[in-house]
């Protein structure tokens, strides 16, 4: 059953995708997501699982792997109140979803570490199973919602070149 | 309102009227990617998408994160950055030159009015020479290498308005670190900062350069600074060409007076921000009795040519405190050459500093030099971030070159002006 991980402070990319490990392939880099924050995080996280941080989530680096670590992980949806540009730009481009939640919803008592949760991509609602309560967040403008359901801006750019018919 | 943010993303839209919000897609004028989210990231997408770049003299690459290669994984990196720079016959490939943001205005690539992106966060540096620059992960990058173009949402411009001239000893180092204090790292809201005023106005480039870098640490998309003839004078001396209309870009406003933060350059005093933000700055005398083992002027913003002179000023005659370490890593090759001209790269030696290579160092805890278990560092960088520059029990204070050169003489955190006079 997926899970909320509820995480504290303001996460950046240097605990999402740390520099000494970014030589290494993503499954190394992977193991070591979040580890100065949340050391249970990385070998406990399991598919469909969703984070809700703080706001300014994923500030500093470009480095896109603070997102493609959360993705092969097997996240669901990344929601915080708001999200640094350059780490929204790229959830979005890698196909990681990436929602903004009303601040004031972050006090809600049921939106706690380790609650039981499902995600519906497509009508931005998460469920919280405990309480068979639900929230809906902001839904995706159009023109991004396609780059997510198209799996990202590779495959979203495959997809025009073969409609162009051409390629250099 | 046409602010300087909307005037560059006209240009490069093409579009002539726009208002905040507004989705356009953008030309490129100059693309920079380094060798960490470079080639070995982009070469892959590029070639499951079967293009080829789309102007290769658009585009600069330089080698600054894994410099040195200090082991199989990185000098296989180094090894392929190489290869496929030659593949795809790209001329303007800086090798362990310095770092990206350095060496990309030092050697003529920026100019007023041109649109780029760099694959690297702190590439708003840009914005000091009135260039539209921002940064983007690796993928993006691929898509602007494949198609020259990006989307960009149009933003608004915040003014961090500067009056009256800064004190001795106080630099844009400390200029930023008030700033981010005061609005916090997500203060920018991913807008355009605009950094204006006659405080500004007196910078030389490199200083409007550190103010630019760390529109990152306000989580801003750029940080702009109107371009005027201390920019022109800079760009040409770089062999850049200046477009005839670079005045049409001189506009310091921003959409509403709410946009408007204003400074004043007269009281700031030496900041210091303690683990593990740049925005838990405050004024360097309120730090007493701290102690650390690592001294470091490094990085794009803290080791250009500026920076060095402004050690050396502290250093001169001086040495660093028993016990400590001072490390300094110049962030180009051409600014550390010019000081080893005039004598300041003497005057570090002499005083007992430890020499690194010319690229990210330790800012980027990307080598194996890096901060050991609990080993706290004061630092001339731009970000503190837990772990950041080596251990996850490391800490890092920031401060400006002077700041940083004063602690390492006296062994505790200390404002620059009690050995300088004020």
């Amino acid at each position: 059953m997926p899970r909320l991980w509820r995480l504290e402070g303001t996460i950046d990319t240097d605990v999402l995708a740390p520099g000494y490990y970014m030589k290494s392939p993503l499954p190394e880099l992977a193991k070591h997501c979040l580890e100065a924050v949340r050391s249970d995080f990385s070998h406990s996280v399991n598919q469909g699982d969703v984070i809700l941080a703080n706001a300014n989530m994923g500030v500093g680096s470009s480095r896109e792997q603070a997102a493609e670590v959360l993705k092969y992980l097997g996240i669901a949806a990344v929601i915080a109140p708001s999200f640094a540009g350059i780490f929204y730009r790229n959830a979005v481009n890698l196909g990681l979803p990436v929602f903004t939640i009303d601040e004031v919803l972050m006090d809600m008592p049921t939106l706690v570490d380790g609650a039981k949760v499902k995600f519906d991509f497509d009508t931005a609602e998460l469920q919280i199973l405990d309480d068979a309560t639900s929230i809906s967040l902001i839904p995706f403008p159009g023109f991004l919602k396609e780059l997510i359901l198209d799996g990202g801006l590779v495959p979203h750019l495959e997809k025009r070149f073969q409609t162009e018919g051409s390629s250099v | 309102m046409v602010t300087l943010a909307k005037k560059l993303l006209s240009k490069a839209s093409g579009q002539s009227k726009l208002t905040a919000g507004d989705i356009i897609i953008c030309d490129v004028d100059l693309a920079m990617i380094h060798d960490s989210g470079g080639p070995r990231r982009v070469k892959p997408i590029l070639e499951r998408l079967n293009r080829k770049v789309w102007d290769k003299n658009k585009i600069v690459v330089v080698t600054d994160h894994y410099v040195p290669a200090d082991s199989d994984e990185t000098r296989a990196i180094q090894a392929l950055t190489k290869k496929w720079v030659k593949d795809q016959s790209i001329e303007n490939f800086y090798d362990e030159q310095g770092i990206c943001h350095v060496v990309l205005p030092e050697r003529g690539h920026l100019t007023p009015g041109i649109f780029c992106v760099g694959g690297d966060s702190h590439s708003p540096t840009g914005g000091a020479f009135g260039a539209y620059m921002f940064g983007i992960g690796a993928t993006e990058m691929a898509g602007v290498l494949a198609t020259g173009s990006i989307w960009i949402q149009t933003p608004e411009t915040i003014l961090m308005s500067w009056k009256n001239q800064l004190p001795e000893y106080v630099t844009a180092k400390d200029m930023m670190l008030a700033m981010c204090s005061k609005i916090g790292m997500g203060g920018g809201r991913y807008q355009a900062i605009q950094y204006a005023g006659e405080t500004i106005r007196s910078l030389p480039m490199q200083e409007r350069m550190t103010l630019s870098n760390m529109a990152a640490e306000l989580g801003a998309q750029v940080g702009l600074i109107a371009p005027d003839e201390t920019t022109i004078a800079y760009v040409e001396a770089a062999g850049g060409q200046v477009p005839e209309n670079w005045r049409d870009f001189q506009i310091e406003t921003a959409e509403k007076p709410s946009n408007i933060i204003n400074f004043d350059a007269t009281n700031l005093s030496p900041q210091i921000a303690a683990p593990h933000s740049p925005a838990n700055a405050d004024d360097a005398s309120e730090f007493r009795n701290i102690g650390f083992d690592v001294a470091y002027i490094g990085a794009c913003t803290g080791a250009k040519y500026i920076d060095l002179v402004a050690a050396a000023k502290v250093l001169r005659g001086r040495h660093i405190a028993n016990g400590i370490t001072l490390k300094v890593a110049p962030a180009s090759l051409r600014d550390q050459n010019r000081a080893k001209d005039d004598g300041i790269m003497q005057v570090l030696q002499d005083a007992g500093a430890e020499f690194l290579s010319n690229s990210c160092g330790i800012c980027a805890g990307y080598g194996e030099d890096r901060l050991g278990e609990n080993q706290v560092c004061i630092s001339s960088t731009a970000r503190n971030f837990k772990g950041r520059m080596g251990a996850q029990t490391s800490a890092v204070y920031l401060a400006s070159p002077y700041t940083v050169a004063a602690s390492a003489v006296t062994g505790t955190l200390t404002d620059p002006r009690l050995l300088l006079g004020e």
